[in-house]
């Protein structure tokens, strides 16, 4: 799905400005990661493309529609065609796994068949084979409130694969995960975006992720876009002033120095802009 | 795909599931049975008139003066109903708590003379207690109209009995509860049971004592009204009076003069309570 | 409040109690002296006499077996109906179905609440008939309201985060509702309908009383005929089944704690 987002503002309730004049553009099937210090802007950003908040200003477009001019009925289509992964998964704690993952595609159900999967669940091959993809499918008929912070993570990812979106949204999916999983599960929602061509953005703490794995990072900062480049041009020097408010030390998972797909050019070396595009 | 995947498991929770519906409907159709379960005979024909009737007398409400001057008295026999039965109760209960009381046993402290009675009365004191409140008000107040006839004397023996019941169980409870030593110290001084009450309990539960009896006081009220319905006087009677000759408008009124009563003990009882503490 | 310091609150209000007890009897005007004068009394001893000893005759056990029956029956189906008619009104009762709802659904819940469960009874007997479906619907009715706005409290403070995470999934109003919150309120539902149902059983014996049907119905008649033997075995029955009940359910709420949905 493509995504068009111009000069987006929001304004949180309490007055905090969450974001301040965001302008970006997706093509369809391309992988984006958000990065940048706490409270730079990252959930709320990822939550107006979910459409889970109204911007205050701007314009947004999927796939060349303003979906708030949309019709109720379209509104809800659209939005099942939009998976957010949240990174602490609102899963009710007596609900066991099948169903939790079952949830995603509720939409496309409908109500009879949402109603009926409540007694006996619709689909538990499909339920176990997302699950299979994050190492969870032995839980599949465990309650959520038997797991651990980092299992049921991975059980709002696995979710979100089930529902097969045209758009992922990832806050900050592996935060509770150990590196290594972590990893494995960054790779996954990559397998997945490759796999369909859809688009997947991505908001991460530890940037080495960012780096490894995806193709385009986005910097955000106080609500606005401070870089956006491919990974061989994220010098550290523009990473240190990105968490300039945090400690010396970039937010990493491993011990390795940043690795980058390729060394920076000396064109990028020389004189390299702040903003890539 | 996971090379040789087995075929999806079934639900773990089915047979449970269906055994708990077989054994939920085969309890439900004996109970609507024996409730003489039937929605139609909300619409026979003379019940819709019988109560077409009566609603349609609901407005106006009857407002003439004697018929508001026989509320208004009905109202206040109910308020002394309750207030005069709580009375007996609490004179009751105080001499019925402090003997099953054990913070007061002399005999803990060392033999003396009827301590074996005394200990081997405190039992069926307590069963009579258990009796006396188990048995709901208006149980005691279909007994009593039976015994001594129509009209307020019945309602306020009823009222005494089972809320002395209550109140002998609560005060005895808060008695235990509350600091006994200045009471054994009493006792040890060499002071009777009634002293060491006086002097050593009484002043420490005093205002949770009162507290919980104006609690009481308030139930009483509502619980008059009830009892009017089995002939106890008051409000309730007259309500059932005007119920069986199908006077809406009456009735209405009464019911307001039932609420605004209710508030009124509600918030007098609110009131001292704040005053205790 | 140290020790030894004279707290004269307590005692104010004990003080307006009795005279306000005084008031109560002088306007009652009961004449306590032909009320515990000997004659009276010796009537009542009389009559307390006659519930010695219980009727134990078989034809009468199973008659008031029967009736016991019948009052279960009357408290757990007015007391499913009242779940299930309190949760309908809740949700609109808890702003879920919009702002402009909230208010009537309360003052429904709030009606359905105030009047008495007797007062419902007499009302049902009128538009239902005599015998235990009306008992079965004064319940129904008067619970709907008691456990409605327990219902609905409990969905207020439900987190609402699952059921908008599955409604930004796409999924309709319904469908979220039933799994991202109803299985967050269903344990307290289900608890609170329990406790209610305890309660229910001992109002279940007594609405009998004006006509809706159950041990109650049977007390008045063989009272009203002074059967007093008749109505010293179905007090019994009364206070067995009510501690019966008790116990049943203090286990049952310990079974449900422990599954899962």
């Amino acid at each position: 799905m493509k995504l068009d987002v111009d000069a987006l503002h929001l304004t949180l309730p309490g007055g905090h400005r969450a974001l301040a004049g965001v302008s970006l553009a997706v093509a369809r099937g391309e992988r984006v990661a958000v990065i940048g210090p706490s409270g730079a802007g990252k959930t709320s950003l990822l939550r107006v493309l979910g459409l889970a908040l109204r911007p205050t200003a701007g314009a947004l477009a999927m796939a060349d529609v303003d979906p708030w001019v949309l019709p109720a009925r379209a509104l809800q289509q659209l939005r099942g065609r939009i998976g957010l992964i949240h990174q602490a998964p609102p899963l009710p704690p007596r609900q066991r796994l099948v169903t939790a993952v079952l949830a995603g595609r509720l939409g496309a159900f409908g109500l009879w068949r949402g109603l009926a999967s409540l007694a006996y669940p619709a689909d538990i091959a499909g339920a176990r084979a997302a699950l299979a993809r994050l190492d969870l499918a032995e839980r599949l008929f465990d309650r959520c409130d038997r797991l651990s912070g980092g299992q049921l993570q991975r059980v709002g990812v696995a979710r979100v694969l089930y529902q097969r979106p045209d758009l992922i949204l990832a806050d900050e999916p592996v935060s509770a995960l150990d590196p290594q999983l972590a990893d494995q599960t960054v790779g996954e929602l990559q397998r997945e975006a490759q796999a369909r061509s859809v688009t997947l953005v991505a908001s991460l703490h530890a940037v080495d992720l960012a780096l490894k794995w995806f193709p385009r990072i986005v910097g955000l900062r106080d609500g606005a876009v401070v870089f956006d480049c491919p990974p061989v041009r994220v010098s550290d020097a523009m990473l240190h002033e990105l968490y300039a408010t945090e400690s010396q030390t970039l937010p990493v998972q491993g011990s390795a120095p940043l690795a980058r797909p390729a060394p920076l050019s000396r064109t990028a070396r020389r004189g390299a802009q702040p903003l890539c595009r | 795909m996971p090379v040789g995947a087995a075929a999806a498991p079934r639900d773990p929770a089915l047979p449970a599931r269906v055994a708990l519906t077989v054994v939920a409907l085969l309890l439900l159709w004996p109970a609507l049975e024996l409730t003489e379960f039937d929605p139609r005979k909300l619409f026979a024909p003379d019940s819709l008139r019988t109560m077409g009737r009566f609603l349609g007398t609901f407005f106006p409400l009857a407002l003439e003066a004697d018929f508001l001057g026989l509320v208004l008295r009905s109202a206040l026999e109910t308020l002394a109903l309750a207030t005069a039965g709580m009375a007996l109760a609490v004179a009751l209960a105080v001499p019925l708590s402090l003997a099953v009381s054990d913070s007061l046993s002399i005999s803990r402290l060392g033999p003396s003379r009827g301590a074996r009675l005394r200990r081997a009365l405190r039992l069926p004191l307590r069963l009579l207690l258990v009796v006396m409140r188990s048995i709901p008000e208006i149980v005691w107040a279909l007994l009593f109209v039976r015994a001594v006839g129509l009209g307020p004397a019945a309602g306020i023996l009823a009222i005494a009995i089972n809320y002395a019941g209550m109140l002998g169980k609560v005060y005895f409870e808060i008695y235990e509860a509350g600091d006994t030593r200045p009471a054994r110290a009493v006792l040890e001084a060499g002071g009777g049971r009634l002293h060491a009450f006086a002097y050593g309990i009484l002043p420490v539960s005093l205002p949770e004592l009162v507290s919980y009896t104006v609690y009481r006081w308030e139930c009483a009220i509502r619980a008059s009204v009830v009892m009017g319905f089995v002939g106890a006087g008051g409000l309730g009677q007259q309500m059932e009076l005007s119920m069986r000759m199908l006077a809406g408008g009456e009735v209405a009124t009464m019911l307001i003069a039932f609420f605004a009563l209710v508030m009124l003990a509600d918030g007098i009882s609110a009131l001292l309570r704040k005053v205790l503490t | 409040m140290t020790a030894g310091a004279f707290v004269w609150r307590p005692w104010a209000v004990l003080g307006a109690f009795v005279l306000a007890a005084g008031a109560s009897f002088a306007f009652l005007g009961v004449d306590f002296g032909t009320l515990f004068g000997r004659d009276s009394l010796r009537q009542m001893a009389e009559f307390a006499r006659g519930f010695v000893p219980p009727d134990t005759s078989p034809e009468f056990l199973r008659r008031t077996l029967v009736g016991a029956a019948e009052t279960l029956a009357i408290s757990a189906v007015g007391t499913l109906l009242a779940a299930l008619g309190g949760a309908l009104l809740a949700l609109p009762a808890s702003g879920r179905w919009g702002r402009w709802l909230r208010p009537p659904a309360r003052l429904a819940l709030n009606v359905l609440r105030s009047i008495p469960e007797l007062v419902w009874a007499v009302f049902m007997v009128l538009a239902a008939g005599l015998g235990p479906f009306a008992g079965c619907l004064a319940l129904a009715v008067h619970t709907a309201g008691v456990l409605g706005r327990l219902f609905a409290e409990t969905l207020e403070n439900a987190p609402p985060e699952p059921a908008r995470a599955l409604r930004d999934a796409g999924s309709g109003a319904t469908l979220a509702f039933l799994y991202g919150t109803l299985p967050v309120v269903l344990p307290q539902f289900t608890s609170y309908a329990l406790y209610r149902w305890e309660y229910n059983i001992r109002m279940a014996a007594v609405l009998g009383f004006v006509g809706a049907g159950g041990l109650g119905q049977m007390l008045y008649v063989s009272l009203s005929v002074f059967k007093t033997h008749e109505a010293a075995t179905l007090l019994l029955a009364m206070i067995a089944m009510v501690s019966l009940v008790d116990l049943l359910s203090a286990w049952l709420r310990r079974f449900l704690g422990r599954s899962g949905a």
